[in-house]
């Protein structure tokens, strides 16, 4: 077993990143976490401080003013992490590419391992995007 | 000592899903000051949508916010057919009635879970984040998604609801009332929330009156407004409903005022139901091949309060300005009154109460004067501003 194996052997703690979006992702990720869903039952939850977590989840386009936030929490967060990027605007901008504000999509900013397209993706989508993270690290 | 004490809230905080900042200026516990700094959310929609057609624009807007994800191409629909002089087939306008009132259960739901979750109260959150899914299970089944529903156009609606599937509508609209039944039962009856909630966040008339606030957040102290009522469009004028206001103004007033409006949300898509079944099918839009040069105005009653588009064609492909204004952006500013004077404990909830939705507020951003160090430009820079602006804008148009 390999040192990332080990960190990812249990629970994994995500914390929420919300860039730029229009809200319906941060939605979609509570929906998550409510009763029909459920990912507490495999031992993720939401925590308050990036030193906590071993995911980070960010979604929407990233703004000039939010750019160098997201680098300080990247900073913040104990290495090794996971860092998925949720919905349209999370991976490639989406509508909001070509905006005056847009500071580029997160995984020019930071590295990223998964990828949820959707706009915004089901909550089944985020789920399988999850697993999938979970059998790639 | 007289010592003031600056608390942040955000602009990532675990309390809100969306990034802005707050500052509360506090002696002791309570809260003298509220500062709030706006701009992580800034997308620059109004210049995109200069950038792309009319038909385009629909899904831009869309994209303002997800929780209201209706409200603004409805007042963007509203405005585009002012300037086209169209008049929208009746079965289109049942339609476009029935997403936005579902809209505005769903929104209404997600409101009381998260008052809850700010209570640190989270069986509600769960009961009502549960009983909002049936709803969204809806939209999935007329548009396709669960959010972004892409139901407008400009002179009807893009997807028809057939009247095969009336009878699914009507059995998760049972089922919806009967949960809102449970949940009203225990929010007005619980002695726990009812001492967190009464009293707090006040908010008088003449506060309304003068931030200009407006939705739930205003019919919660009595001012009796409602675009769908004063300004009549869709299928509001054809069918009977009332707006509910209440007298307290507190954080409690605000959440009754949601949950019924909920019966009156489902009241409305009942009777758009009847109206749909005695229409014919397949008649939902006027075909609009050109969009003459104009002004137009749109505005619709989102849940969260007046949503007002303002748009400037002159015979081109897009609009030549687009002139968004959310209801958060005036609500926000009510925060002045309700958190002032109040423990920090509670600032939490009087912040939430209003339901605030800050990817709706953020049409403009900071200004900066980098010579001098940080300077954002006061109230009365921002008046001269505006008041010149004003002045070329008369002498040019």
């Amino acid at each position: 077993m390999g040192f990332k194996d080990f960190c990812f052997k249990k629970s994994l703690w995500l914390f929420h990143f919300g860039g730029a979006s229009c809200n319906n992702c941060d939605i979609e990720i509570l929906d998550c976490l409510t009763s029909r869903y459920d990912v507490e039952r495999f031992g993720m939850k939401l925590v308050g401080s990036p030193r906590h977590a071993d995911v980070l989840l960010v979604n929407g386009s990233i703004n000039k003013r939010d750019k160098k936030r997201l680098l300080e929490v990247y900073n913040q967060l104990a290495k090794p992490v996971l860092v998925v990027a949720i919905g349209a605007c999370g991976c490639t901008g989406g509508i909001f590419a070509e905006g005056i504000t847009f500071a580029g999509p997160v995984d020019k900013i930071i590295p990223v391992d998964v990828y949820i397209p959707g706009c915004p993706p089901k909550p089944e989508a985020i789920l399988a995007g999850i697993v999938k993270l979970l059998n790639k690290k | 000592m007289n010592e003031k004490k600056v608390i942040p809230i955000g602009p990532y905080h675990p309390l809100q899903e969306e990034p802005e900042l707050f500052k509360l200026y506090c002696e002791g516990e309570i809260v003298k000051d509220v500062k709030w700094e706006t701009g992580y959310n800034h997308r620059g929609i109004e210049k995109l949508s200069e950038s792309k057609s009319f038909d385009q624009s629909f899904f831009l807007v869309e994209r303002i916010c997800g929780i209201c994800s209706t409200s603004h191409p409805f007042a963007f629909a509203n405005a585009m057919e002012e300037i086209a002089d169209v008049e929208v087939p009746d079965r289109a306008k049942y339609i476009r009635s029935i997403i936005g009132e579902l809209e505005r259960i769903h929104s209404h739901l997600l409101w009381v879970g998260l008052a809850g979750h700010f209570l640190g109260y989270d069986t509600v959150f769960m009961w009502a984040w549960k009983y909002r899914e049936p709803v969204l299970d809806l939209f999935e089944m007329i548009s396709g998604n669960r959010n972004s529903y892409a139901m407008f156009k400009i002179g009807g609606v893009r997807r028809d609801i057939e009247n095969a599937k009336i009878a699914k509508i009507r059995g998760v609209l049972d089922l919806v009332k009967k949960k809102t039944d449970l949940l009203t039962g225990a929010i007005m009856d619980d002695p726990v929330i009812h001492a967190r909630t009464k009293g707090v966040g006040i908010l008088s008339k003449q506060d309304i009156m003068d931030y200009c606030a407006v939705g739930p957040t205003a019919r919660a102290s009595g001012v009796d407004i409602d675009v769908r009522r004063d300004d009549p469009h869709a299928a509001y004028p054809l069918v009977d409903w009332k707006v509910i206001t209440a007298q307290g103004g507190d954080v409690f007033a605000k959440a009754e005022v949601r949950l019924l409006e909920m019966y009156e949300s489902i009241k409305i898509i009942d009777q758009c139901l009847k109206g749909l079944e005695k229409e014919k099918e397949g008649k939902i839009e006027v075909v609009v091949k050109n969009i003459p040069a104009g002004i137009g105005t749109g505005h619709y009653e989102a849940p969260r309060g007046e949503v007002f588009h303002f748009v400037k064609t002159i015979g081109t492909n897009s609009p030549a300005r687009h002139k968004i204004r959310a209801p958060s952006y005036v609500n926000i500013a009510t925060f002045k009154k309700s958190c002032v004077g109040q423990t920090i404990s509670d600032a939490a909830i009087s912040l939430a109460a209003v339901d605030p939705c800050y990817c709706c507020t953020e049409r403009m951003a900071a200004v900066y004067d980098y010579g001098s160090g940080e300077r954002m430009m006061n109230g009365i820079e921002l008046v001269e501003k505006s008041k010149r602006r004003t002045e070329e804008i008369r002498r040019n148009y």
